[in-house]
Protein backbone atom coordinates (compact mmCIF):
# COMPACT_ATOMS: atom_id res chain seq x y z
CA UNK A 1 0.00 0.00 0.00
CA UNK A 2 1.62 3.36 -0.60
CA UNK A 3 1.33 5.89 1.96
CA UNK A 4 -1.42 8.06 0.91
CA UNK A 5 -3.72 8.21 4.55
CA UNK A 6 -6.53 10.10 3.08
CA UNK A 7 -7.80 10.68 -0.32
CA UNK A 8 -10.62 12.43 -1.59
CA UNK A 9 -11.79 12.28 -5.07
CA UNK A 10 -13.68 14.54 -7.11
CA UNK A 11 -15.78 14.74 -3.96
CA UNK A 12 -19.02 16.88 -3.83
CA UNK A 13 -21.55 17.67 -1.05
CA UNK A 14 -24.77 19.29 -1.46
CA UNK A 15 -27.43 19.62 1.68
CA UNK A 16 -30.59 19.90 0.94
CA UNK A 17 -32.53 19.91 -2.18
CA UNK A 18 -34.12 22.05 -5.51
CA UNK A 19 -34.09 25.54 -5.31
CA UNK A 20 -32.72 25.44 -1.45
CA UNK A 21 -29.67 23.21 -1.79
CA UNK A 22 -25.98 25.00 -0.81
CA UNK A 23 -23.13 22.99 -2.57
CA UNK A 24 -20.76 22.88 0.42
CA UNK A 25 -18.19 21.26 -1.75
CA UNK A 26 -17.62 21.21 -5.13
CA UNK A 27 -15.39 18.57 -7.20
CA UNK A 28 -12.50 18.61 -4.36
CA UNK A 29 -9.68 16.80 -4.94
CA UNK A 30 -6.92 16.28 -2.62
CA UNK A 31 -4.47 13.55 -1.61
CA UNK A 32 -2.70 13.52 1.58
CA UNK A 33 0.26 11.26 2.40
CA UNK A 34 1.74 9.80 5.87
CA UNK A 35 3.69 12.84 7.48
CA UNK A 36 2.09 15.64 6.03
CA UNK A 37 0.74 18.31 7.86
CA UNK A 38 -1.95 20.11 5.59
CA UNK A 39 -3.95 23.41 7.13
CA UNK A 40 -6.88 23.95 5.66
CA UNK A 41 -8.26 28.16 5.21
CA UNK A 42 -10.97 29.70 3.56
CA UNK A 43 -13.67 32.34 4.55
CA UNK A 44 -16.87 31.43 7.13
CA UNK A 45 -19.22 29.14 5.33
CA UNK A 46 -16.08 27.94 2.70
CA UNK A 47 -16.73 24.15 3.11
CA UNK A 48 -13.98 23.69 5.39
CA UNK A 49 -16.06 21.60 8.01
CA UNK A 50 -17.58 19.58 5.67
CA UNK A 51 -14.50 18.85 3.85
CA UNK A 52 -13.27 17.69 7.52
CA UNK A 53 -16.49 15.65 8.03
CA UNK A 54 -16.22 13.50 5.29
CA UNK A 55 -12.79 13.38 5.75
CA UNK A 56 -13.45 11.58 9.04
CA UNK A 57 -16.39 9.59 7.74
CA UNK A 58 -18.79 11.44 10.05
CA UNK A 59 -20.66 12.38 6.84
CA UNK A 60 -21.43 11.21 3.04
CA UNK A 61 -20.27 12.68 -0.20
CA UNK A 62 -23.36 13.28 -2.65
CA UNK A 63 -20.59 12.15 -5.45
CA UNK A 64 -17.39 11.18 -5.65
CA UNK A 65 -15.46 9.22 -3.09
CA UNK A 66 -13.05 9.34 0.33
CA UNK A 67 -10.30 6.77 1.00
CA UNK A 68 -8.80 6.27 4.06
CA UNK A 69 -6.22 4.60 4.18
CA UNK A 70 -6.86 3.14 0.48
CA UNK A 71 -10.59 2.12 1.58
CA UNK A 72 -13.09 4.06 0.12
CA UNK A 73 -15.63 4.79 3.01
CA UNK A 74 -18.47 4.68 0.59
CA UNK A 75 -18.53 0.62 0.72
CA UNK A 76 -18.12 0.19 4.50
CA UNK A 77 -21.00 -0.60 6.71
CA UNK A 78 -21.79 1.82 9.43
CA UNK A 79 -20.17 -0.37 12.11
CA UNK A 80 -17.01 -0.57 9.97
CA UNK A 81 -16.94 2.89 9.66
CA UNK A 82 -17.42 3.28 13.18
CA UNK A 83 -14.67 0.81 13.82
CA UNK A 84 -11.93 2.59 11.47
CA UNK A 85 -12.93 6.11 12.72
CA UNK A 86 -12.00 4.79 16.22
CA UNK A 87 -8.55 3.14 15.25
CA UNK A 88 -7.38 5.34 12.55
CA UNK A 89 -8.73 8.63 13.10
CA UNK A 90 -8.72 11.29 15.73
CA UNK A 91 -11.01 14.12 15.24
CA UNK A 92 -11.28 17.39 17.01
CA UNK A 93 -14.62 18.93 16.89
CA UNK A 94 -14.85 22.83 16.34
CA UNK A 95 -17.59 22.60 19.20
CA UNK A 96 -14.99 19.68 21.33
CA UNK A 97 -18.04 17.12 21.87
CA UNK A 98 -16.98 15.48 24.96
CA UNK A 99 -18.77 13.95 26.95
CA UNK A 100 -20.04 15.84 30.23
CA UNK A 101 -20.40 13.51 32.15
CA UNK A 102 -16.99 11.71 32.16
CA UNK A 103 -13.30 13.02 33.26
CA UNK A 104 -11.08 14.68 31.32
CA UNK A 105 -9.12 11.49 31.42
CA UNK A 106 -12.43 9.22 31.04
CA UNK A 107 -13.01 11.37 27.46
CA UNK A 108 -9.47 10.60 26.58
CA UNK A 109 -9.52 6.80 27.25
CA UNK A 110 -13.32 6.35 26.00
CA UNK A 111 -12.24 5.89 22.19
CA UNK A 112 -9.50 3.34 23.41
CA UNK A 113 -11.59 1.09 25.67
CA UNK A 114 -14.64 1.34 22.56
CA UNK A 115 -11.99 -0.55 20.65
CA UNK A 116 -10.79 -3.27 23.03
CA UNK A 117 -7.68 -1.82 24.71
CA UNK A 118 -7.38 -2.74 28.37
CA UNK A 119 -8.65 -0.27 30.78
CA UNK A 120 -5.78 0.34 32.56
CA UNK A 121 -3.33 0.91 28.96
CA UNK A 122 -6.32 3.02 28.08
CA UNK A 123 -6.16 4.98 31.07
CA UNK A 124 -2.16 5.50 30.59
CA UNK A 125 -2.77 6.36 27.65
CA UNK A 126 -4.99 9.15 27.81
CA UNK A 127 -2.57 10.65 30.93
CA UNK A 128 0.22 10.63 28.00
CA UNK A 129 -1.51 12.22 25.96
CA UNK A 130 -3.04 14.76 28.42
CA UNK A 131 0.66 15.72 29.24
CA UNK A 132 1.29 16.31 25.57
CA UNK A 133 -1.10 18.75 25.85
CA UNK A 134 -0.18 20.19 29.25
CA UNK A 135 -3.54 19.53 31.23
CA UNK A 136 -2.05 15.73 32.85
CA UNK A 137 -2.52 17.69 36.60
CA UNK A 138 -6.74 18.00 35.26
CA UNK A 139 -7.15 14.34 34.09
CA UNK A 140 -10.07 13.81 37.01
CA UNK A 141 -11.46 17.07 36.14
CA UNK A 142 -15.82 16.72 34.56
CA UNK A 143 -15.71 19.11 31.22
CA UNK A 144 -18.00 21.42 33.53
CA UNK A 145 -15.28 22.60 35.71
CA UNK A 146 -12.80 23.42 32.54
CA UNK A 147 -12.33 26.30 30.95
CA UNK A 148 -13.13 26.68 27.31
CA UNK A 149 -9.57 26.09 26.66
CA UNK A 150 -8.85 23.02 28.71
CA UNK A 151 -11.56 21.16 27.33
CA UNK A 152 -10.13 22.15 23.39
CA UNK A 153 -6.84 20.58 25.00
CA UNK A 154 -9.02 17.80 26.26
CA UNK A 155 -10.41 16.90 22.90
CA UNK A 156 -7.28 17.04 21.40
CA UNK A 157 -5.90 14.55 23.73
CA UNK A 158 -8.43 12.30 22.60
CA UNK A 159 -7.98 12.93 19.02
CA UNK A 160 -3.97 12.34 19.34
CA UNK A 161 -4.50 9.54 21.59
CA UNK A 162 -2.85 5.82 20.58
CA UNK A 163 -0.96 7.26 17.51
CA UNK A 164 -3.91 7.67 14.96
CA UNK A 165 -2.91 7.94 11.35
CA UNK A 166 -5.60 10.31 10.51
CA UNK A 167 -5.66 13.49 12.63
CA UNK A 168 -8.14 16.12 11.49
CA UNK A 169 -8.72 19.13 13.54
CA UNK A 170 -11.25 21.83 13.17
CA UNK A 171 -9.85 24.47 14.45
CA UNK A 172 -7.88 23.26 17.80
CA UNK A 173 -6.48 26.48 18.55
CA UNK A 174 -9.73 28.87 18.92
CA UNK A 175 -10.12 28.40 22.64
CA UNK A 176 -6.35 28.96 23.45
CA UNK A 177 -4.08 32.05 23.97
CA UNK A 178 -1.13 32.50 21.66
CA UNK A 179 1.18 30.73 23.77
CA UNK A 180 -0.88 27.55 24.52
CA UNK A 181 -1.90 27.62 20.85
CA UNK A 182 1.60 27.09 20.23
CA UNK A 183 2.33 24.32 22.00
CA UNK A 184 -0.79 22.51 20.40
CA UNK A 185 0.61 22.96 17.32
CA UNK A 186 4.23 21.52 17.98
CA UNK A 187 1.77 18.98 19.49
CA UNK A 188 0.39 18.03 15.94
CA UNK A 189 3.66 18.37 14.07
CA UNK A 190 5.52 16.28 16.37
CA UNK A 191 2.50 13.87 15.05
CA UNK A 192 3.42 14.64 11.42
CA UNK A 193 6.78 14.17 11.95
CA UNK A 194 6.00 10.18 13.37
CA UNK A 195 4.15 9.56 10.75
CA UNK A 196 0.76 10.88 10.98
CA UNK A 197 -1.43 12.63 8.25
CA UNK A 198 -3.01 15.58 9.90
CA UNK A 199 -5.63 17.63 8.41
CA UNK A 200 -5.77 21.65 10.16
CA UNK A 201 -8.28 23.82 9.56
CA UNK A 202 -7.82 27.37 10.86
CA UNK A 203 -8.72 31.35 10.44
CA UNK A 204 -5.42 32.38 11.84
CA UNK A 205 -2.58 32.33 9.12
CA UNK A 206 0.27 31.97 11.67
CA UNK A 207 -1.09 28.73 12.53
CA UNK A 208 -1.49 27.50 9.27
CA UNK A 209 2.54 28.52 8.68
CA UNK A 210 3.14 25.19 11.02
CA UNK A 211 1.68 23.00 8.13
CA UNK A 212 3.75 21.75 4.91
CA UNK A 213 0.90 22.54 2.76
CA UNK A 214 -1.95 25.13 2.84
CA UNK A 215 -5.13 24.39 0.85
CA UNK A 216 -7.26 27.70 0.27
CA UNK A 217 -11.10 26.51 -0.06
CA UNK A 218 -13.51 29.21 -1.22
CA UNK A 219 -17.53 28.58 -2.23
CA UNK A 220 -16.69 25.03 -1.96
CA UNK A 221 -13.77 24.71 -4.35
CA UNK A 222 -9.86 24.40 -3.73
CA UNK A 223 -8.75 27.51 -5.49
CA UNK A 224 -5.28 27.39 -4.77
CA UNK A 225 -2.74 25.89 -2.60
CA UNK A 226 1.22 27.23 -0.94
CA UNK A 227 3.80 24.65 0.11
CA UNK A 228 6.53 25.80 1.46
CA UNK A 229 9.83 24.60 -0.12
CA UNK A 230 12.34 24.06 2.73
CA UNK A 231 14.61 26.26 1.10
CA UNK A 232 16.56 28.84 3.41
CA UNK A 233 16.98 31.32 0.66
CA UNK A 234 13.51 31.73 0.51
CA UNK A 235 13.74 34.03 3.99
CA UNK A 236 16.22 36.49 2.69
CA UNK A 237 14.50 36.98 -0.82
CA UNK A 238 11.23 37.13 0.74
CA UNK A 239 12.70 40.15 2.83
CA UNK A 240 12.40 42.81 -0.19
CA UNK A 241 8.50 43.87 -0.49
CA UNK B 1 16.40 50.36 9.91
CA UNK B 2 19.58 52.51 11.64
CA UNK B 3 22.08 51.21 10.77
CA UNK B 4 24.05 54.15 12.65
CA UNK B 5 22.68 53.73 15.98
CA UNK B 6 22.90 50.03 15.70
CA UNK B 7 26.45 50.23 15.41
CA UNK B 8 26.64 52.73 18.53
CA UNK B 9 24.68 50.20 20.51
CA UNK B 10 27.43 47.87 19.93
CA UNK B 11 29.86 49.93 20.50
CA UNK B 12 28.32 51.09 23.91
CA UNK B 13 29.10 47.26 25.08
CA UNK B 14 32.94 47.77 23.94
CA UNK B 15 35.63 49.20 21.28
CA UNK B 16 35.33 47.15 18.22
CA UNK B 17 36.55 47.44 14.56
CA UNK B 18 34.41 47.16 11.30
CA UNK B 19 34.52 43.47 10.81
CA UNK B 20 33.34 42.87 14.21
CA UNK B 21 30.67 45.15 14.34
CA UNK B 22 29.03 43.54 11.27
CA UNK B 23 29.75 40.03 13.06
CA UNK B 24 28.01 41.05 16.01
CA UNK B 25 25.07 42.99 14.15
CA UNK B 26 24.36 40.16 12.18
CA UNK B 27 24.31 37.67 14.66
CA UNK B 28 22.05 38.97 17.20
CA UNK B 29 19.35 39.75 14.12
CA UNK B 30 19.94 36.55 12.86
CA UNK B 31 21.65 37.80 9.27
CA UNK B 32 18.03 38.83 9.08
CA UNK B 33 19.44 42.52 7.19
CA UNK B 34 22.71 41.42 5.91
CA UNK B 35 24.83 44.78 6.20
CA UNK B 36 27.77 45.24 4.06
CA UNK B 37 30.87 46.13 5.22
CA UNK B 38 31.22 49.18 3.05
CA UNK B 39 27.72 50.25 4.70
CA UNK B 40 29.75 49.86 8.16
CA UNK B 41 33.23 52.14 7.75
CA UNK B 42 30.90 54.38 5.65
CA UNK B 43 28.52 54.76 9.06
CA UNK B 44 31.56 54.60 11.55
CA UNK B 45 33.45 57.99 8.51
CA UNK B 46 29.79 59.87 9.71
CA UNK B 47 29.47 59.13 13.43
CA UNK B 48 33.25 59.52 14.02
CA UNK B 49 32.75 63.08 11.93
CA UNK B 50 30.03 64.08 14.56
CA UNK B 51 32.27 63.06 17.27
CA UNK B 52 30.01 60.13 18.52
CA UNK B 53 32.62 57.67 18.18
CA UNK B 54 36.42 58.39 17.64
CA UNK B 55 39.49 55.68 16.30
CA UNK B 56 41.06 54.08 18.99
CA UNK B 57 44.65 52.84 17.81
CA UNK B 58 44.56 48.56 15.83
CA UNK B 59 44.72 45.85 17.25
CA UNK B 60 48.17 44.85 16.19
CA UNK B 61 47.05 43.03 13.71
CA UNK B 62 45.82 46.47 11.32
CA UNK B 63 42.31 46.32 12.30
CA UNK B 64 41.18 49.81 13.08
CA UNK B 65 39.53 49.68 16.95
CA UNK B 66 36.90 52.45 16.98
CA UNK B 67 35.14 53.22 20.48
CA UNK B 68 32.20 55.30 21.50
CA UNK B 69 32.58 59.07 22.97
CA UNK B 70 30.16 60.30 25.80
CA UNK B 71 27.93 62.30 23.34
CA UNK B 72 27.82 58.73 21.66
CA UNK B 73 26.41 56.93 24.51
CA UNK B 74 23.98 60.01 24.99
CA UNK B 75 22.72 59.07 21.35
CA UNK B 76 22.23 55.54 22.28
CA UNK B 77 20.43 56.38 25.31
CA UNK B 78 17.82 58.27 23.36
CA UNK B 79 17.77 55.99 20.47
CA UNK B 80 16.35 53.65 23.07
CA UNK B 81 14.62 55.89 24.99
CA UNK B 82 12.28 56.93 21.95
CA UNK B 83 9.64 55.08 20.16
CA UNK B 84 10.35 54.17 16.28
CA UNK B 85 8.54 56.89 14.52
CA UNK B 86 5.51 55.58 13.03
CA UNK B 87 4.13 58.92 11.27
CA UNK B 88 4.83 58.42 7.93
CA UNK B 89 3.77 54.82 7.63
CA UNK B 90 6.40 53.18 4.98
CA UNK B 91 5.84 52.56 1.62
CA UNK B 92 3.71 49.54 0.95
CA UNK B 93 3.55 47.87 -2.57
CA UNK B 94 1.22 45.52 -2.12
CA UNK B 95 -1.57 48.61 -0.53
CA UNK B 96 -0.48 50.81 -3.51
CA UNK B 97 -1.16 47.49 -6.24
CA UNK B 98 -4.18 46.40 -4.42
CA UNK B 99 -5.84 50.40 -4.76
CA UNK B 100 -4.95 50.43 -8.08
CA UNK B 101 -6.37 47.13 -8.92
CA UNK B 102 -9.53 47.75 -7.44
CA UNK B 103 -9.70 51.04 -9.44
CA UNK B 104 -8.48 49.59 -12.88
CA UNK B 105 -11.17 47.82 -14.89
CA UNK B 106 -9.01 44.90 -16.46
CA UNK B 107 -7.48 43.90 -13.56
CA UNK B 108 -8.72 40.88 -11.72
CA UNK B 109 -8.26 41.62 -8.21
CA UNK B 110 -9.09 38.29 -6.56
CA UNK B 111 -6.60 37.00 -8.56
CA UNK B 112 -4.02 39.59 -6.93
CA UNK B 113 -5.47 38.87 -3.62
CA UNK B 114 -4.93 35.19 -3.96
CA UNK B 115 -1.51 35.45 -5.57
CA UNK B 116 -0.07 37.55 -2.94
CA UNK B 117 -2.01 35.50 0.08
CA UNK B 118 -0.15 32.26 -1.68
CA UNK B 119 2.77 33.78 -1.82
CA UNK B 120 2.84 35.27 1.69
CA UNK B 121 1.74 31.89 3.45
CA UNK B 122 5.04 29.98 1.90
CA UNK B 123 7.20 33.01 3.15
CA UNK B 124 4.93 32.65 7.17
CA UNK B 125 6.25 28.92 6.87
CA UNK B 126 9.51 29.49 5.70
CA UNK B 127 9.65 31.84 9.17
CA UNK B 128 7.26 29.40 10.86
CA UNK B 129 10.01 26.56 10.04
CA UNK B 130 13.11 28.76 10.83
CA UNK B 131 11.37 29.52 14.19
CA UNK B 132 10.67 26.35 15.43
CA UNK B 133 14.48 25.40 14.53
CA UNK B 134 16.11 28.26 16.85
CA UNK B 135 13.61 27.57 19.26
CA UNK B 136 15.22 24.38 20.36
CA UNK B 137 18.84 25.60 19.76
CA UNK B 138 17.55 28.39 22.69
CA UNK B 139 16.32 25.79 24.78
CA UNK B 140 12.47 27.00 24.79
CA UNK B 141 10.45 25.30 26.45
CA UNK B 142 7.04 23.40 24.67
CA UNK B 143 4.75 25.37 26.85
CA UNK B 144 6.74 28.45 25.36
CA UNK B 145 8.82 29.66 27.91
CA UNK B 146 11.92 31.01 27.44
CA UNK B 147 14.66 28.93 27.99
CA UNK B 148 18.06 29.83 29.35
CA UNK B 149 19.69 29.49 26.18
CA UNK B 150 21.90 31.79 24.77
CA UNK B 151 21.19 35.87 24.60
CA UNK B 152 21.55 35.99 20.54
CA UNK B 153 19.80 32.87 20.09
CA UNK B 154 16.84 34.75 22.02
CA UNK B 155 17.14 37.88 20.11
CA UNK B 156 17.14 36.03 17.17
CA UNK B 157 13.64 34.76 17.94
CA UNK B 158 12.25 37.71 18.87
CA UNK B 159 13.47 39.23 14.92
CA UNK B 160 11.61 35.92 13.70
CA UNK B 161 8.54 36.40 15.64
CA UNK B 162 8.05 40.29 14.36
CA UNK B 163 8.59 38.87 10.53
CA UNK B 164 5.97 35.70 11.78
CA UNK B 165 3.64 38.53 12.81
CA UNK B 166 4.29 40.88 10.14
CA UNK B 167 3.85 38.43 7.95
CA UNK B 168 0.51 37.90 9.10
CA UNK B 169 -0.89 40.47 9.52
CA UNK B 170 -0.40 41.19 5.76
CA UNK B 171 -2.07 37.74 5.28
CA UNK B 172 -5.32 39.04 7.58
CA UNK B 173 -5.72 42.42 5.42
CA UNK B 174 -5.83 40.45 2.55
CA UNK B 175 -8.26 38.23 3.97
CA UNK B 176 -9.94 41.91 5.25
CA UNK B 177 -9.65 43.23 1.86
CA UNK B 178 -11.57 39.99 0.10
CA UNK B 179 -14.41 39.79 2.55
CA UNK B 180 -14.85 43.69 1.66
CA UNK B 181 -15.13 43.17 -2.01
CA UNK B 182 -17.23 40.21 -1.45
CA UNK B 183 -19.73 42.17 0.00
CA UNK B 184 -19.65 45.48 -1.94
CA UNK B 185 -19.71 42.94 -4.86
CA UNK B 186 -23.07 41.65 -3.43
CA UNK B 187 -24.81 45.06 -2.82
CA UNK B 188 -23.74 45.85 -5.89
CA UNK B 189 -25.68 42.82 -7.58
CA UNK B 190 -28.60 44.28 -4.97
CA UNK B 191 -28.65 47.80 -5.84
CA UNK B 192 -28.52 46.95 -9.91
CA UNK B 193 -32.11 45.56 -9.39
CA UNK B 194 -32.87 48.24 -7.79
CA UNK B 195 -31.11 51.47 -9.11
CA UNK B 196 -29.48 50.58 -11.73
CA UNK B 197 -26.79 53.56 -12.27
CA UNK B 198 -24.08 52.90 -9.47
CA UNK B 199 -22.54 55.82 -8.42
CA UNK B 200 -19.22 56.15 -9.63
CA UNK B 201 -16.94 58.06 -7.14
CA UNK B 202 -18.22 55.64 -4.47
CA UNK B 203 -15.54 53.20 -6.17
CA UNK B 204 -12.80 55.22 -5.06
CA UNK B 205 -13.23 55.92 -1.84
CA UNK B 206 -12.23 52.59 0.12
CA UNK B 207 -9.65 52.49 -1.70
CA UNK B 208 -7.89 55.85 -1.21
CA UNK B 209 -8.39 54.31 2.61
CA UNK B 210 -6.47 51.48 1.84
CA UNK B 211 -3.50 53.71 0.63
CA UNK B 212 -2.96 55.90 3.16
CA UNK B 213 -3.56 53.23 5.83
N1 LIG C 1 -26.10 20.36 7.87
C1 LIG C 1 -26.16 21.36 7.00
N2 LIG C 1 -27.31 21.66 6.34
C2 LIG C 1 -27.36 22.64 5.42
N3 LIG C 1 -26.33 23.41 5.10
C3 LIG C 1 -25.16 23.19 5.71
C4 LIG C 1 -25.01 22.16 6.70
N4 LIG C 1 -23.74 22.18 7.13
C5 LIG C 1 -23.11 23.16 6.47
N5 LIG C 1 -23.96 23.77 5.61
C6 LIG C 1 -23.63 24.85 4.68
O1 LIG C 1 -22.54 24.46 3.90
C7 LIG C 1 -21.62 25.52 3.70
C8 LIG C 1 -20.24 25.10 4.22
O2 LIG C 1 -20.31 24.95 5.64
P1 LIG C 1 -19.06 24.58 6.52
O3 LIG C 1 -19.54 24.32 7.90
O4 LIG C 1 -18.31 23.49 5.85
O5 LIG C 1 -18.22 25.93 6.45
P2 LIG C 1 -16.83 26.34 7.17
O6 LIG C 1 -15.88 26.68 6.10
O7 LIG C 1 -16.44 25.29 8.15
O8 LIG C 1 -17.24 27.67 7.93
P3 LIG C 1 -16.78 28.24 9.38
O9 LIG C 1 -15.46 28.91 9.15
O10 LIG C 1 -17.81 29.27 9.68
O11 LIG C 1 -16.75 27.12 10.36
C9 LIG C 1 -22.21 26.72 4.42
O12 LIG C 1 -22.88 27.49 3.47
C10 LIG C 1 -23.18 26.11 5.41
O13 LIG C 1 -24.25 26.97 5.65
MG1 LIG D 1 -16.31 25.20 10.26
Amino acid sequence: MSNEILQLASVSRTYGEGAMSVAALRNVNLTISAGEFVAVMGPSGSGKSSLLTLAGGLDKATSGEVFVEGTPLGGLSINELARLRRRAVGYVFQDFNLVPTLTASENVALPRELDGTPARKAKRQAKDALRLVGIEDLADRFMDQMSGGQQQRVAIARAIVGQRRLILADEPTGALDSATGDGILEVLRNRAEAGAAVVMVTHEARHAGWADRVVFLKDGRIVDEAASQHDPAVLLAGMGH
Amino acid sequence: MSIKHSLLALLQESPRYGYQLRGEFEERTGSTWPLNIGQVYTTLDRLERDSLVEKDGDDGEGHLIYSITDAGRAEVMSWFAQPVAATNPPRNELAIKLALALTLADVDVSAVVQAQRSASMKLLQDYTRQRRAAATNAGTQLNGDPGAGDANDAAWLLVLDSLIFTTEAELRWLDHCEGWMAKRAATAAKSMTTAPVAAPSQKFAPADQAVSK
